[in-house]
């Protein structure tokens, strides 16, 4: 069997320059020609060997280095667009075939749609419930942005709820700029101008925070965090933080200034396939400062602690 | 001696036809006339393997159809409606004319890889030539210059995912230089019920989604806690090995998947030639063949002398032909796992039709360590005082060793560099990476081939020193799925290609400035990897693979004058934007 194969190296060798073959059968059994490189070639005197960019084997020795440094290609490379093609096959139908390649490689953009919380929450008393869902299209640089938050009670209908649109623009590898408008539609009309800074932090915390300004004035801003903590491959530990800053009292929007809002929760949830997870969890929201105040003035609980079933979905 | 009577005695009935081996039950099966090119109906299934045309004038013709591959379906692409395509067999020397007509609802395209050609008829859309409208014959044609084992695929969209690919072999014109009694094929490839569209539309929005080797607090991997805080703290995923894998692929053996029995046969003493390759869209494979060493005979199609391995890690898009000579065993396993070892291709060589060898199991996962993100001290010596960084084998850096280190210090990149979003890290300490056998295979117990182990058989013809430096950086970001060359993602419209003059001499260095590794393909010519051989003998190859991190060059002798694709063969990091154009001036037509 190892005979027939020697035959073919036999074979082989017989158009084979001798040189090429003898170097070739020193290396028979080692598998690694370059450390049997001929010292003919070492050039003692070469000020580079051992000093190049790639000083790091002996392989090095009986190599040139090449140029050291970069050069601009020589004015016989000519200059201008690639467009040899149109020579060929004709300028207007290579530009066509440009155009319809155009948007196809690089930077076309994505849709995308996510609710992080679609959830029930559970406490004694009035059971709520609430979405937190956002969606852009956009290539990876810019993107039109959307989002919307609204909470209700169960038979009581839509409490407090939020729509943003917000032109997305990346400022970083992880950070993008948000600048656009936020509508409340329930409660209170108002409309906010909006700047915010969405991305992953440090640690992989997924980080949205944005400073309102109202058309009455008011400024305030909302910080929230999460961070996923893969337990498994299909069970994911979600901690999420939620922090409400306010510079001013806004009284008709039940909000104090300082901090007025603290929320903390967690939630588990399952990925049945990656784009939808049933959770449950655990949410505890302080009001403080003035705020609790305006709260329990209305008769409300500043501080609650929510029992949450929901689904994350996205596509 | 007796090898040559075994050898007689086999050579009658080996060398009937170049097949690329044959599942059982399908080879008796006979062919449907459809099948043999000419029309097939959007609904027709997709036959599996394939045929194989030779001559002067070849018809392709690509169409789609349904495949079902280990019980999973979707709707795929096919070239004379199989997949993969017919083997296209040409001799040195000869023109050919190949007729590819579309029968898609949409363009099609087919780029001959690794082909010397004229550049009008090298296939790439917006390049080279407008593309193949539904409906439309396009004639391809140019004398064949060159032998080897090469392959084509299309160059529109993402349809070499579906199918789109086929081997080429090219016999030489004075014959082979090694005789064998069998010569197969082996086109590793992938399958996946989805639509590569949807997947792109994924890598972009959803981080991981196609992987099912992620870190948790239930993963074996060998990492401590500091290790798994240092990556978080670094916004990066160090199972990051694979962007799509299994079980989102099913991987492919000649278009079968690891269930379907793909099988070659041979005696026991015979020399068989095995044509390896990655017709993949997205996947390295690790290819190994227990207890039976390979001698690499060619890479890329260019023959170099003779290396014995054990292992050999083939990226994307590669082609490496390799000599075995099975002993008495009934079966051995061709076993080419995917390099996150999510899965497998699937063969064996059969001493009789049906027998099996032993599968062994896919091993660990990989995992990216430190180096990979171009922190190299002492990377090569091996005898450095830090011993965390040696050889890359296990991930043992503290987060102390970060301390004050920038994960992208862009002050170490070339001005011409454009730093955007689009570049989320730079590596550190670039080093030449060609002595690295591939991820997860730095620590086999065994022979694992590595570049620097290539040396071209046939002496080089220009040994000019390189006249000038041209580098350039492969940048990205993982988490908006960006890629990208110098910064610059590619559109067609871009207009400001790589020039080169008519017979322009240049070294070219690749600088990964991210942690994945990305084989690198040139159209329409061979380049020199500078591996530490000779000039006259830096192997030939249009594939190169730059590891995470690292840097790999290349000698060019520019003298295929036109417009020629030059891009990660990734698909979908293509896709995602790392792409460029070489412009070659032709002679006298520069400025």
């Amino acid at each position: 069997m190892k005979s027939s194969f020697f035959i073919g190296i036999g074979l082989t060798a017989l158009i084979l320059p001798s040189a090429a073959f003898a170097q070739h059968a020193g290396h028979e059994g080692h598998g690694e020609p370059t450390e049997t490189a001929s010292p003919a070639h070492v050039n003692a005197d070469d000020p580079h060997a051992g000093h190049g960019s790639m000083d790091h084997s002996a392989m090095d020795e009986d190599v040139s280095p090449g140029p050291l440094s970069e050069t601009p290609a020589p004015p016989e490379a000519g200059s201008g667009p690639p467009r040899a093609a149109d020579q060929i096959w004709g300028t207007d139908m290579m530009a066509h075939a440009r155009h319809k390649e155009h948007g196809k490689h690089g930077n076309f953009p994505v849709l995308w749609v996510q609710a992080d919380r679609f959830e029930a929450q559970l406490r004694q008393g009035n059971n709520s419930f609430l979405w937190d869902l956002q969606g852009y299209y956009g290539n990876p640089t810019s993107k039109l942005w959307l989002k919307s938050e609204g909470e209700g009670e169960f038979g009581e209908g839509v409490e407090d709820a939020e729509i943003q649109a917000l032109w997305s623009k990346a400022v970083d590898p992880f950070w993008d700029l948000q600048l656009g408008v936020r509508q409340d539609v329930a409660g209170p009309s108002t409309t906010h101008a909006v700047v915010g800074l969405q991305g992953l932090a440090p640690y992989m915390f997924e980080v949205d925070a944005a400073l309102f300004l109202s058309h009455r004035g008011d400024v305030t801003a909302r910080i929230e965090g999460e961070l996923e903590q893969r337990i498994t491959q299909r069970l994911i530990l979600q901690p999420r933080a939620e922090l409400v800053l306010s510079a001013q009292d806004v009284p008709q929007l039940d909000i104090g200034s300082g901090i007025d809002k603290v929320e903390l929760g967690v939630r588990l949830r399952y990925e049945i396939i990656r784009e939808f997870a049933p959770y449950v969890g655990v949410e505890q929201t302080w009001h403080v400062g003035n705020g609790a105040d305006f709260l329990r003035a209305k008769g409300k609980d500043p501080s609650t602690t929510n029992y949450v079933v929901g689904i994350r979905f996205w596509f | 001696m007796n090898g040559y009577s075994d050898l007689l005695k086999t050579h009658r009935f080996s060398r009937r036809s170049l097949l690329g081996g044959m599942s059982v039950g399908a080879a008796l099966a006979s062919t449907p006339s459809w099948a043999r090119g000419g029309n097939i109906a959007q609904d027709q299934p997709i036959r599996v393997g394939f045929d194989e045309l030779r001559g002067d004038v070849i018809d392709l013709s690509v169409g789609s159809g349904r495949r079902i591959v280990e019980g999973r379906r979707s709707m795929g692409v096919a070239v004379n409606g199989t997949v993969p395509g017919p083997l296209v067999r040409l001799r040195e020397g000869q023109n050919v004319r190949l007729n590819v007509t579309n029968q898609l609802k949409v363009d099609t395209s087919i780029h001959w890889h690794g082909l010397l050609v004229p550049f009008q008829f090298d296939g790439v859309p917006g390049i080279s030539f407008p593309g193949i409208a539904p409906g439309e014959t396009f004639a391809y044609e140019f004398p064949i210059r060159q032998s080897g084992t090469y392959w084509y695929h299309s160059h529109s969209g993402l349809q070499e995912q579906q199918g789109h690919y086929a081997p080429l072999i090219i016999e030489p014109k004075d014959g082979e230089p090694v005789k064998v009694d069998r010569d197969y094929i082996l086109l590793l490839s992938e399958f996946t019920p989805l639509n590569p569209y949807f997947i792109m539309s994924r890598l972009r929005t959803g981080e991981g989604y196609f992987n099912r080797q992620l870190s948790s607090w239930t993963d074996k991997y060998p990492m401590n806690a500091a290790e798994r805080r240092m990556w978080a703290e670094m916004r990066m995923m160090p199972t990051d090995i694979a962007d799509v894998s299994a079980p989102t692929y099913t991987y492919l053996a000649n278009g079968r998947g690891p269930k379907e029995g793909m099988e070659y046969l041979f005696r026991a003493g015979e020399r068989i030639r095995l044509r390896l390759i990655n017709g993949g869209a997205m996947t390295f494979f690790n290819v190994r063949i227990p207890r039976l060493p390979m001698t690499v005979i060619a890479a890329d199609g260019q023959n170099v002398r003779p290396v014995e391995v054990d292992e050999l890690q083939i990226a994307t898009a590669e082609t490496y032909d390799v000599i075995i000579e099975p002993g008495n065993a009934e079966a051995y396993a061709i076993v080419c796992e995917s390099m996150d070892r999510s899965g497998m291709a699937l063969a064996m060589l059969a001493s009789r039709p049906g027998a099996r060898a032993q599968v062994p199991a896919l091993r660990d996962p990989p995992l990216l360590t430190m180096a990979d993100m171009g922190m190299n001290h002492d990377e090569e010596s091996g005898h450095g005082d830090h011993s965390s960084m040696d050889h890359g084998t296990a991930p043992k850096a503290s987060s102390h060793d970060m301390a004050g280190m920038s994960m992208r210090d862009t002050s170490l990149l070339p001005p011409d560099v454009e730093i955007g979003p689009g570049l989320d890290m730079v590596s550190m300490a670039p080093v030449d990476k060609t002595g690295d056998p591939g991820l997860g295979l730095r620590d086999v117990p065994h022979r694992v081939l590595n570049y620097r182990m290539l040396s071209a058989l046939e002496p080089n013809k220009d040994v000019r020193e390189p006249s000038r430096l041209l580098e350039l950086h492969l940048t990205g970001n993982m988490e908006r799925y960006m890629w990208s060359f110098d910064g610059r993602m590619f559109t067609s419209l871009d207009d400001e290609p790589l020039r080169f003059a008519w017979n322009e001499r240049v070294r070219v260095k690749l600088v990964n400035n991210t942690m994945m590794a990305h084989p690198i393909h040139l159209h329409g010519m061979f380049f020199e990897v500078v591996n530490g051989q000779t000039p006259a003998h830096q192997p030939r190859k249009n594939v190169l693979v730059v590891q995470p991190g690292a840097s790999a060059s290349f000698d060019l002798t520019a003298n295929e004058p036109g417009d020629w694709a030059f891009h990660c063969h990734l698909l979908y990091h293509m896709h995602g934007g790392m792409m460029q154009v070489v412009t070659v001036v032709g002679p006298g037509e520069g400025s």
